[in-house]
């Protein structure tokens, strides 16, 4: 009975949080739509860049891409394009939904193998340093730790691509638009030192704060192994605020790498909204937010649900 | 175990190396290997030849496009698809074209595909980017018909009456006529551009229309032909087309790699993993000559460089002002450290491309002589503050700030560098009135005479003359000149007006453009011409 009642506890909050997201999704590409609108000044001779532009193409454009149009009537063409599925056409005149069609399994590539990158080595270490709290690999992965977190990776990309790279030729210098996974490899790494720093320290934090608990003394008193104590007790209580970093940082990762698919070549996510807000052209930008803005609210709710199967005592209210 | 981690990761790299060299070597395996070249671009706009005037796209098309004209050594046109070009009053030019030209397709090359092609163009409703090369032919007004209450007004301009430039005429299949509005010594000159290439009957979905996927597989008359398509933001293909009557290029292909960041095109190049690139960024000229040694090369190309005296702002109207803060500007001092000599200092008013360019026409304007500047500025009363506004997105911030420190120290006067986010938010200070000071402008010819600069630059309403210089006497010269008889007296004509200029001082010219580039081991005669294209024709494997 306490099952059913917990199941439909879940279903509940299940829905109520889609219905939320469906909210967070109208307002959040409103407000970047606005956004974009209140920054465009001239998308027309921001692509022509420096030439002049002659009066008879602004005025063909401008009424190709209703640039003259008001807001709301903007948006709205927009949005009734969206519902339907169709994102319309970037400023250059190319299928917007064929340019997320490419960008996007590239980045996700690109975001998961940083994330199973830095999950691996962040959590490993984490924990180790958490249980040998003091000890020598304890101190080292403080240092390293520190260094990552003041390297930004405006250096340590270029940095890695000329050491890697160029110099010992490990791994291409570029990943190119169909990368596999050894291409991707380098620039994964790179993406994952965003994270890895946060993720130790959140690790060994939550390790030893766990290991002082009175169910961990409980458990030791009663006479488990220390594999099984920290095996199963301390980690599965230790990795819950993890989980919440990782399932935000998975979102992070796909929207910030910008610099690191410049620097590797990648054309993704991070590369088209760079590229439509320099051209100042709405429909691109919001095309791709709206899709993060979707990656964001279900890895929230993953995250969120998976709680209640690493710790039971979690309730959905 | 641990002892294999190296050799597996070496087996890896040799594997994508091996991969790699299949990829640039064509991959295929039947017979003689093909050699295909590698470039790094970025991602074209467009790939309509009309609508194609930046250079990403220029670069391709200049493979799959053959020119009416090309240019030698000294900027004077060479015939290429063309047998003649003739006009008796340079006003009714008729264009015989060479028989045995085909499109890819196997079409033959005719006076139509011209015609089609530039009606289209001219067209205004389609919007080409590239429309006003145009605007001299008969007929162009009618086609651009202006829009009643301005641009911003509601009404919509009106619907041309008709979608064919009037001065465009067949006289059989290989002969066509072009009738100017207005005579124009240079028009062979103006029709090596890149708007000007035909397209076939294959391109047209209906009359007047073209069809809708056409850029992403052009069909052209140029040496090479496209492989598949262009694959947006990856790369595009292009192979040797064998049924080209011209001169034959002596490599099989090129593979277009498509780059966001000119960066990482050199990291390939570093890495062997791309043949050639065009521009290599300032960032890796402190050590690209010691990494490429004699593969890193330089050669000269029409980017000028240079700040204009918006006219609305009484501070600088005195002449006496421009030319003092020209002469407190050490050109050269700032192009060897902050360009490492990847420009050059300018002291004319026209790019050293163009046929009828003088070293130095600007003569002690541009001369650096701090003395004697801070003097006339001080005796003009010029102003306390000088302001230079620029584009950040250009990397304009270092020379613009060194320049500054330099008219601080000569000139004795506070000034500062102010960045706008984009060029069009600089224009549109401009347009305002904005006291915006001294404004940053570049200008990358697009056919090689002296009117290219001296027209949209300075002329009264030229299409990029946004600091609103205007005389009448330059505009009569530059006119006159391009009604001259032959292009030899026109240059005399245009060096006069380029001699008022030196006079009035409208702007500083501060640089000429280099083309700064670097390639593998595997191909030679790598050239980049002033248009910043690679000379396909010439590139030879090296062994």
């Amino acid at each position: 009975m306490l099952d059913s009642q917990r199941t439909w506890e879940m279903f509940r909050y299940f829905v109520r949080r889609v219905l939320q997201g469906v909210l967070t999704f109208f307002g959040a590409t409103f407000i970047v739509y606005a956004l974009m609108f209140a920054n465009q000044t001239d998308p027309l001779q921001t692509l022509a860049g420096e030439r002049p532009l002659p009066e008879n193409v602004r005025q063909a454009l401008t009424e190709r891409y209703h640039l003259d149009d008001p807001f709301i009537v903007q948006y709205g063409h927009y949005m009734r394009g969206l519902l339907t599925g169709d994102f319309g056409i970037s400023l250059t005149n190319r299928s917007i939904k064929e340019m997320m069609e490419q960008a996007w399994p590239v980045t996700v590539r690109l975001a998961l193998l940083a994330i199973v990158i830095a999950v691996l080595i962040s959590v490993t270490s984490g924990i180790i340093s958490g249980i040998r709290r003091g000890g020598p690999f304890d101190t080292v992965t403080l240092i390293i730790t520190l260094i990552l977190l003041a390297l930004p990776i405006v250096v340590l990309a270029p940095l890695a691509q000329l050491f890697f790279g160029v110099q010992l030729k490990w791994f291409p210098a570029t990943a190119g638009a169909d990368p596999g996974v050894y291409q991707l490899l380098l620039p994964a790494a790179v993406l994952a030192t965003l994270v890895m720093a946060t993720e130790i320290r959140v690790t060994r934090a939550s390790v030893a704060e766990n290991l002082r608990s009175d169910y961990v003394r409980t458990a030791r008193a009663k006479g488990l192994s220390k594999r099984r104590v920290i095996g199963v007790h301390v980690l599965r209580n230790s990795l819950i605020p993890v989980i919440t970093l990782i399932g935000l940082d998975l979102g992070n990762l796909m929207a910030g790498a910008i610099v690191t698919e410049g620097v590797f070549n990648i054309p993704g996510v991070g590369f088209n909204l760079f590229r439509g807000i320099r051209t100042e052209d709405g429909p691109l930008v919001v095309g791709f937010v709206s899709i993060l803005v979707i990656v964001f609210i279900v890895v929230n709710l993953v995250v969120d649900l998976l709680y209640a199967v690493l710790d039971p005592r979690i309730r959905y209210e | 175990m641990r002892g294999h981690f190296p050799l597996k990761m070496a087996v890896g790299a040799t594997a994508i190396m091996l991969l790699a060299a299949g990829c640039s070597g064509g991959g295929d395996d039947a017979g003689d290997e093909a050699f295909v070249v590698s470039i790094g671009i970025g991602e074209p706009q467009h790939l309509i030849p009309s609508n194609t005037t930046e250079s990403n796209g220029a670069e391709v098309l200049a493979a799959l496009y053959t020119p009416l004209v090309d240019f030698d050594a000294n900027n004077n046109p060479v015939l290429v698809a063309a047998e003649s070009i003739e006009s008796p009053d340079n006003k009714v030019w008729t264009i015989k074209l060479k028989d045995g030209y085909t499109f890819h397709n196997g079409e033959k090359v005719t006076a139509d595909n011209y015609i089609n092609a530039w009606n289209h163009a001219a067209y205004g409703p389609n919007g080409m980017g590239g429309s006003y090369f145009f605007a001299r032919i008969q007929g162009y007004d009618e086609l651009n018909p202006k829009d009643p209450d301005g641009e911003d007004g509601p009404q919509k301009p009106p619907t041309p009456p008709t979608n064919k430039l009037s001065g465009l005429a067949k006289v059989d299949d290989l002969t066509f006529t072009v009738t100017l509005k207005e005579p124009f010594s240079g028009w062979r000159s103006v029709m090596g551009y890149t708007v000007f290439y035909p397209l076939p009957n294959a391109a047209w979905a209906s009359d007047g229309v073209l069809k809708e996927d056409f850029e992403q597989a052009p069909i052209g008359n140029g040496p090479f032909k496209i492989k598949g398509k262009w694959e947006h933001d990856s790369k595009i293909e292009v192979e040797k087309y064998d049924a080209y009557p011209g001169e034959k290029p002596k490599i099989d292909g090129v593979l277009y790699k498509i780059y966001q960041d000119q960066q990482a095109q050199y990291a390939d190049l570093s890495s062997g993993a791309l043949d050639i690139v065009t521009q290599i960024p300032i960032e890796n000229l402190a050590s690209a000559p010691t990494d490429l040694g004699d593969r890193f090369k330089t050669s000269p190309n029409s980017v000028f460089q240079f700040v204009g005296f918006p006219t609305f702002l009484e501070q600088y109207s005195k002449v006496e002002v421009r030319k003092a803060i020209s002469m407190a500007i050490n050109r050269k001092e700032i192009t060897d450290s902050i360009f490492r000599g990847s420009q050059t200092p300018a002291t004319s008013f026209v790019s050293p491309a163009v046929a009828g360019y003088r070293e130095n026409s600007c003569g002690e304007a541009c001369t650096y002589d701090p003395a004697k500047a801070k003097a006339m500025y001080e005796a003009a009363g010029g102003p306390k503050q000088i302001k230079i506004t620029y584009n950040v997105d250009g990397g304009h911030k270092a020379w613009v700030d060194a320049t500054c420190n330099q008219l601080k120290t000569n000139l004795g006067v506070d000034c500062v560098g102010v960045g706008e986010p984009k060029f069009a938010d600089l224009l549109t200070k401009v347009e305002k009135k904005e006291d915006v000071g001294l404004i940053r402008m570049g200008w990358l010819m697009d056919y090689p005479l002296m009117e290219n600069y001296l027209g949209p630059l300075y002329g009264t309403g030229g299409s990029s003359n946004y600091y609103g210089y205007s005389n009448p006497e330059f505009d009569n010269l530059v006119k006159q000149g391009s009604a001259a008889k032959t292009p030899e007296e026109a240059i005399k004509i245009w060096q006069q007006a380029e001699d008022i200029l030196a006079r009035d001082m409208p702007v500083i010219p501060l640089r000429h453009g280099q083309n700064v580039f670097g390639h593998s081991e595997r191909v030679k005669n790598v050239e980049v011409d002033k248009y910043t294209k690679v000379e396909l024709l010439k590139l030879e494997p090296a062994s």
